[in-house]
C-alpha cells in the first residue's frame, strides 16, 4: 500500500518537475529575480498572462484526454479506440466548422456545446457501425474509427474549401498551445471537471467494460453509464478542440502504458493514467518548443509523431503476444 | 463457361472505353465558345495528366492486391504515397529547397524512384514475409504508419525555415488543376517502360494471384514475381503522387469497381477495366466540379469521402477478404 502511494508521489512529482521545465521555456526571457525584487520588471506579469495559462493548460487537456481515452475503451470494449480513432474528435472539428459559418459570433462555451453535441453524435454513429461487423476482431475497430474520421474530415474540408475557410480551419485545428494566453483556456477546466466526473463514476465504467451481461448483473443501469461515458467523452473532446485543435493518439497511449502494468481496474488506474497523460504532452509540448527555438513545433505534430510510433509499437507487440 | 466470362468481359471493357472516350470528347469541348487554339492544348494537358494519374493509380493498387493476397490493401492505404512526401521532404530538408530546384528533375525524380523501391521492398518484408499474420493487423499497421509518415513529413516541414516550408507546400498540393507540366512527358516515358516489363509478366500475375503455394507449384518464382510488382507499384505511385500530391482511397474504389464488373482472374481484363474507370471517374468528376459546381470543391476531397465510405462498407461486408 504504502509502496503504491510511494510511487504515485513519485509520479506528481516528475509531473510537478516537467511544468516548471514548461514554465521557464518561451521566446521571451523570463528573469525569475524580478519576481522578489519587487522591481517593476515583467516576469510576473510574463507568467500570469502566458507561461502559467500554457503549463496549465497542457495539464488540463493531458489529462483530460488521457480520461477521456480509457473511457471510452471501456464503452468500446477496445484497447485502440479513443477520441482521434473513433470519429469523435473530426466530428467536433466539424462542429467547429459549422459554427463558424453559421453562427460566428456565438461565445466560446456555446462554441463548445455545439461542438460537444458533434463529437456526440459522431461517436454515436461509430458505435452503432460496430454493432454491424460482423466477426469483430479487435483490429477492425479502430480501423472503423481511423476511416470514418477520415470521411468527417473530407466533409470538413469539402466545406472549408467551398467557404474559402481551408487556411483558417487548418491553423484552428493544428493543436497548438502557443496562443494560449489568460482568458483563453478556462474551457480547459470543463473538460477537466467532467474528467473528475469519470473518476468518480470510475468503478461503473470498469462494470461496462467487462461486459454488458456483467454489468446488468451487479446491478448498473447500462445503457445509462454508457450514455453518460460518451456525454462526458464528447465534452472533453469538444472542449480540448475549441481551444487548441486536435491532439491525437493520447487518449490511446496513456491508458495502453498505464495497462500494461496496473491492468483494467480505472478507480485504481485512472490517477496514473491522467499523470501519464499530462506528462507525455507536457514532454511533447516541450520539445517542440525547444527543437526550433525560437520558433514552435505545434504539440498536435509532435504528439502525431510520438503516437503514431508508440501505436505501431503496440500492435506489433500485440501480435507476439498472441503468438 | 470460361470463354462466355470472357466474351461478356469483353464487353464490359468495350463499354467502358467508349464511356472514356465520350468523356474525353466532352472534356475537351464543353463550355469551349470556339476559343480551341487556347482551349485544345490546356485541357489536352489536363486529360494527358489524369489519364497518367488514373492509370498508375489503378494499375498500382491491382497489381499491390494481386501480391498481397487481398482486395483491400493497395499502395495508398499502406501510406506509399505519404513515404513518397515524406522522402520528398527529407530531400529537401537535407539539401535546402535551393539546392533541391537546381538539380534536374528527372535526376531527383531517378533518385526518390530508387529510394521508394528500397523502403517499400523493406515495408513489404517487414509487414508479409512473416506470413500468417491476421488481414487486419496489416491494414491497421499500413494506416498507422501512413499516419505515422505524415506526421513525419509535416513534423520536418515545421522544422526547415518558413521560406522552404512554403516551397514544399507548393510542391505537394498541386491539384488535379496545375499539374507540373514538365514532369509530364518524362512520366509518361518512365510509365511507359515500366508497363512493358509488366506486360512481359502478365501471366505471372495470373498464377500469382491463386495465392503463394499454388504458384509456387505451377513453377511461378513467387519471390521473383512479387518483387517485380513491388517495384512496378513504387514507381507508379512515386509518378502520380509526384504529379498530383496523394489520393489514399482512389486505387481501392477503382479496383474494387473493376473486380466487381469483370468477372475474371485476369489481369489483362481486370488492369484495362480498372484504368478506364479511373480515368472516367477522374475526368466526369473534374467536368462535374468545373461545368457544373463552378470549382466550388476539389476533386480529390470528394473521392476521399466515396473511398473511405467503400473502405468502411467492405470491411463489414466480409472481412476475410
Amino acid at each position: 500500500m504504502f509502496e503504491r502511494n510511494g510511487r504515485l508521489v513519485l509520479a506528481w512529482t516528475g509531473v510537478a518537475a516537467l511544468a516548471l521545465v514548461s514554465l521557464t521555456i518561451g521566446a521571451g526571457t523570463l528573469h525569475l529575480e524580478e519576481l522578489f525584487s519587487g522591481s517593476g520588471g515583467n516576469a510576473s506579469a510574463l507568467l500570469r498572462e502566458s507561461r502559467v495559462p500554457r503549463t496549465l493548460a497542457l495539464v488540463l487537456a493531458g489529462s483530460s484526454l488521457a480520461i477521456a481515452g480509457l473511457i471510452m475503451q471501456m464503452i468500446a470494449r477496445n484497447r485502440f479506440v479513443e477520441p482521434a480513432t473513433a470519429g469523435t474528435a473530426e466530428s467536433a472539428a466539424l462542429g467547429v466548422l459549422a459554427v463558424m459559418l453559421l453562427a460566428p459570433g456565438i461565445s466560446v462555451l456555446a462554441r463548445m456545446l455545439v461542438a460537444g453535441g458533434f463529437a456526440l453524435a459522431g461517436t454515436f454513429l461509430f458505435l452503432l457501425i460496430l454493432r454491424r461487423i460482423p466477426h469483430r476482431s479487435a483490429l477492425v475497430v479502430p480501423l472503423v474509427g481511423l476511416m470514418l474520421g477520415g470521411v468527417i474530415d473530407s466533409i470538413t474540408t469539402f466545406f472549408a474549401y467551398r467557404y474559402d475557410l481551408l487556411q483558417s480551419i487548418s491553423t484552428w485545428m493544428a493543436g497548438d498551445f502557443s496562443g494560449v494566453i489568460a482568458g483563453r483556456y478556462e474551457l480547459l477546466w470543463i473538460g477537466f471537471a467532467l474528467a473528475l466526473a469519470g473518476y468518480l463514476a470510475a468503478d461503473r465504467f470498469t462494470a461496462i467494460g467487462i461486459g454488458e451481461t456483467f454489468a446488468v448483473n451487479v446491478g448498473i443501469n447500462y445503457n445509462r453509464v454508457v450514455a453518460i461515458g460518451l456525454l462526458i467523452v464528447s465534452l472533453i473532446t469538444a472542449s480540448v478542440v475549441v481551444t487548441v485543435g486536435l491532439i491525437p493518439f493520447v487518449g490511446l497511449i496513456a491508458p495502453n502504458l498505464v495497462a500494461m502494468r496496473m491492468g483494467d481496474n480505472a478507480r485504481r488506474s485512472l490517477p496514473w493514467v491522467a499523470l501519464t497523460g499530462a506528462a507525455l504532452i507536457l514532454l511533447c509540448d516541450i520539445a517542440g518548443r525547444v527543437v526550433r527555438y525560437p520558433y514552435e513545433i505545434p504539440v498536435g505534430t509532435v504528439v502525431g509523431v510520438v503516437g503514431g510510433a508508440v501505436f505501431l509499437a503496440l500492435l506489433l507487440r500485440r501480435e507476439r503476444q498472441v503468438g | 463457361m470460361a470463354s462466355s466470362a470472357i466474351r461478356s468481359s469483353r464487353h464490359t471493357l468495350f463499354g467502358l472505353f467508349a464511356g472514356a472516350m465520350l468523356c474525353v470528347a466532352l472534356f475537351l469541348t464543353v463550355g469551349a465558345n470556339g476559343q480551341w487554339d487556347f482551349v485544345l492544348p490546356f485541357r489536352g494537358t489536363k486529360i494527358l495528366t489524369m489519364v497518367l494519374v488514373g492509370y498508375s493509380v489503378a494499375v498500382s493498387a491491382v497489381l499491390f492486391q494481386t501480391a498481397t493476397g487481398n482486395r483491400i490493401l493497395t499502395p495508398g492505404i499502406m501510406g506509399f504515397d505519404s513515404l513518397f512526401i515524406l522522402l520528398q521532404t527529407l530531400i529537401v530538408f537535407s539539401i535546402g529547397a535551393q539546392g533541391y530546384t537546381g538539380i534536374d528533375p528527372r535526376v531527383l525524380f531517378a533518385g526518390q524512384a530508387v529510394l521508394m523501391i528500397g523502403f517499400s521492398a523493406l515495408l513489404y518484408r517487414l509487414l508479409f514475409h512473416s506470413g500468417g499474420r491476421s488481414l487486419h493487423l496489416l491494414v491497421l499497421t499500413g494506416v498507422v504508419l501512413g499516419i505515422l509518415f505524415r506526421s513525419l513529413s509535416e513534423f520536418a516541414g515545421r522544422v526547415i525555415s518558413p521560406n522552404e516550408y512554403l516551397f514544399l507546400q507548393d510542391r505537394f498540393f498541386a491539384s488535379f488543376n496545375n499539374p507540373d507540366t514538365q514532369l509530364l512527358a518524362f512520366s509518361y516515358g518512365v510509365v511507359g517502360a515500366v508497363s512493358l516489363l509488366a506486360w512481359r509478366m502478365l501471366p505471372a500475375f495470373d498464377v500469382l494471384g491463386l495465392g503463394r503455394e499454388r504458384a509456387i507449384s505451377l513453377g511461378v518464382d513467387h519471390r521473383r514475381t512479387v518483387g517485380a510488382i513491388l517495384a512496378i507499384t513504387a514507381v507508379l505511385v512515386s509518378i502520380s503522387t509526384a504529379l498530383v500530391g496523394p489520393v489514399t482511397f482512389f486505387g481501392l474504389l477503382v479496383s474494387n469497381l473493376a473486380y466487381w464488373l469483370i468477372r475474371s482472374h485476369r489481369h489483362v481484363l481486370i488492369l484495362p477495366a480498372a484504368t478506364l474507370l479511373a480515368v472516367i471517374a477522374l475526368l466526369a468528376g473534374q467536368l462535374v466540379l468545373e461545368q457544373a459546381l463552378g470549382f466550388g470543391t476539389n476533386l480529390r476531397v470528394v473521392l476521399e469521402f466515396a473511398g473511405g465510405i467503400t473502405f468502411i462498407l467492405l470491411l463489414l461486408r466480409d472481412p476475410r477478404r
